[in-house]
């Protein structure tokens, strides 16, 4: 049996203010991913979706609960340990970028900091572009000088800069119309083969989460309340909360 | 091949002209710089030579601005005023700006007890009236430009370490701070390559709006006998030495005035156009 990329075991998240408990976003989440495997998390709005990624990424600390990646365990460490493996995607295209560095900078930045001569980023990032069906003209475009799609497209690229094993999506397609929302579906599932990344993909649109996913886990209310093969959780939902989802969307 | 028609945002962008008016404004702020640099060879006369048979002169072919009641020509001493003026409030911004700039960068990023600590100490500050505590400081000090400008930096640099907090806070927020996480970048990255440029712009537009302010709170205080001491010439001390003869001899007052008056409007208006300049969507490739 392989080991999975991702193991995530009785996740924790409290946000606390002024030292007293106020919000618990996360209550005991557990799930694993396969290498090469998508796994949609879906849920409402405020179910602690993000929360999840966030702690997968280090960009928060869990309360309690422990997260593997590729066998390791990095509850205790920061996102510098984590980032070779792990790479996110934003929901919002345009802010993902810094407004003050252009699009190239952006992308080729991980490159820098993994060591990379910068003689040498220029080129690399040239042919991530490429490989998310951009120019390399796009080096030198700042973010609002691009369109949302064109942005995400970038924002692929530069997540895809350092080959990282596991992919988190949070949201990544819901900022975008429909038409533009299959093309970039289309290019992370054709990136994903090719590199063989597993990925989280965060949503609240269940058709798309059903056409990407290989796996479905339903979130509500900081809870992991069913998880499945899409099409056994969309046609014969078990939780009364997950028929509700179902019912809002189709 | 047609010339494609410009997009609206660009129109609007283009409309907005900012690159003229930050070149105008930036000469005009330099000119004031590169004659404070040689006011002494800029100078008609000796700014402190004393004439008394050419004492309360009118404003003349000869003496542009008058003479003051030493016969020392107006003229003169403002242009040689400038430099002590000029340059004692760029020294005064440069302080406050960059120290109060790195206490709320820490402030914002660290958090916690130290931020707590230090955001009171700025509340404490704030909380007296500006130039009575820096008259209560300069009390203490005693006189003199060097001690006028600490006393002013340290009720001015709060303002600073406010903007610079509520503005690293803001950022640090962000998608794309975390995707420069992500990305790797080490604290001192983050703070200097994606921090400071984004919060730079209310800093430097504040800055720069602060020199004008800086200039009349010292010469406030060379006014009330704190800051430069006469004879040196000091457009704030100027205007003290001679508010007795406002009513008689205008133009002695009007003098330091109308250099403080334009010094003050091309800072600020320079502060505007750095603002408009530093926001990249204003900016269109050519």
């Amino acid at each position: 049996m392989t080991t999975p990329i991702l193991q995530v075991q009785n996740l924790k998240k409290i946000f606390t203010r002024n030292g007293q408990s106020d919000f618990l976003a996360v209550d005991g989440v557990s799930f694993d991913v396969a290498p090469g495997e998508c796994v949609g998390l879906i849920g409402e709005s405020g179910s602690g979706k993000s929360t999840v990624a966030n702690m997968i990424a280090r960009l928060l600390n869990p309360t309690g609960g422990q997260i593997f990646l590729d066998g390791e365990d990095v509850t205790k460490t920061d996102v510098r340990a984590v980032c070779r493996k792990v790479q996110m995607i934003f929901q919002s295209p345009q802010e993902s970028f810094d407004p003050r560095r252009t699009l190239g900078d952006g992308i080729g930045e991980s490159l820098l900091t993994a060591g990379e001569p910068a003689s040498e980023t220029a080129e690399e990032v040239a042919r991530l572009l490429e490989a998310v069906g951009l120019s390399s003209d796009f080096m030198c475009r700042y973010p609002h000088e691009v369109s949302g799609g064109q942005c995400q497209r970038a924002a692929i690229a530069r997540a895809l800069a350092i080959e990282p094993k596991l992919l988190l999506c949070d949201e990544a397609t819901s900022a975008l119309d429909v038409t533009v929302q299959a093309e970039i579906v289309s290019l992370l599932s054709h990136l994903m083969r090719g590199h063989g990344m597993a990925c989280l993909f965060i949503c609240h649109d269940i058709a798309l989460a059903q056409s990407f996913c290989d796996r479905i886990l339903v979130m509500y209310r900081g809870k992991i309340v069913e998880e499945g093969l899409p099409d056994e959780v969309i046609q014969s939902p078990k939780q009364e909360y997950t028929k509700m989802l179902i019912d809002s969307v189709l | 091949m047609a010339v494609p028609e410009p997009t609206v945002r660009e129109t609007v962008i283009r409309g907005s002209n900012g690159k003229t008016r930050l070149c105008f404004f930036g000469v005009m702020a330099a000119l004031l710089i590169v004659s404070a640099v040689f006011s002494e060879n800029l100078c008609p006369y000796d700014p402190y030579l004393q004439d008394l048979d050419a004492a309360l002169q009118q404003p003349s072919a000869a003496h542009i601005f008058g003479t003051d009641r030493y016969g020392r020509d107006m003229l003169s001493r403002v242009i040689v005023g400038s430099r002590t003026s000029i340059f004692s409030t760029f020294l005064l911004v440069a302080i406050i700006t960059t120290f109060g700039t790195a206490i709320g960068v820490f402030c914002g990023w660290a958090r916690g007890r130290a931020d707590n600590l230090l955001m009171r100490v700025s509340d404490l500050c704030l909380a007296f009236p500006g130039l009575v505590f820096a008259l209560a400081v300069a009390g203490v000090l005693g006189g003199g430009l060097s001690n006028a400008v600490i006393a002013l930096a340290m009720i001015s640099w709060p303002k600073y370490a406010r903007i610079a907090r509520s503005q690293t806070l803001s950022v640090r927020e962000t998608s794309y701070l975390k995707a420069a996480r992500l990305a790797g970048c080490s604290t001192s990255r983050l703070i200097l390559k994606h921090i400071l440029p984004n919060i730079a712009g209310p800093i430097l537009v504040t800055a720069t709006l602060d020199v004008g302010t800086m200039m009349m709170e010292l010469a406030g205080l060379s006014f009330l006998g704190l800051g430069a001491k006469p004879p040196t010439a000091e457009w704030g001390s100027m205007m003290s030495e001679t508010r007795g003869l406002l009513q008689t001899v205008p133009w002695a007052v009007f003098a330091p005035g109308i250099a403080i008056f334009i010094a003050v409007m091309v800072f600020n208006l320079l502060g505007d156009a750095v603002r408009d300049w530093m926001d990249p969507k204003m900016r269109v490739k050519s």
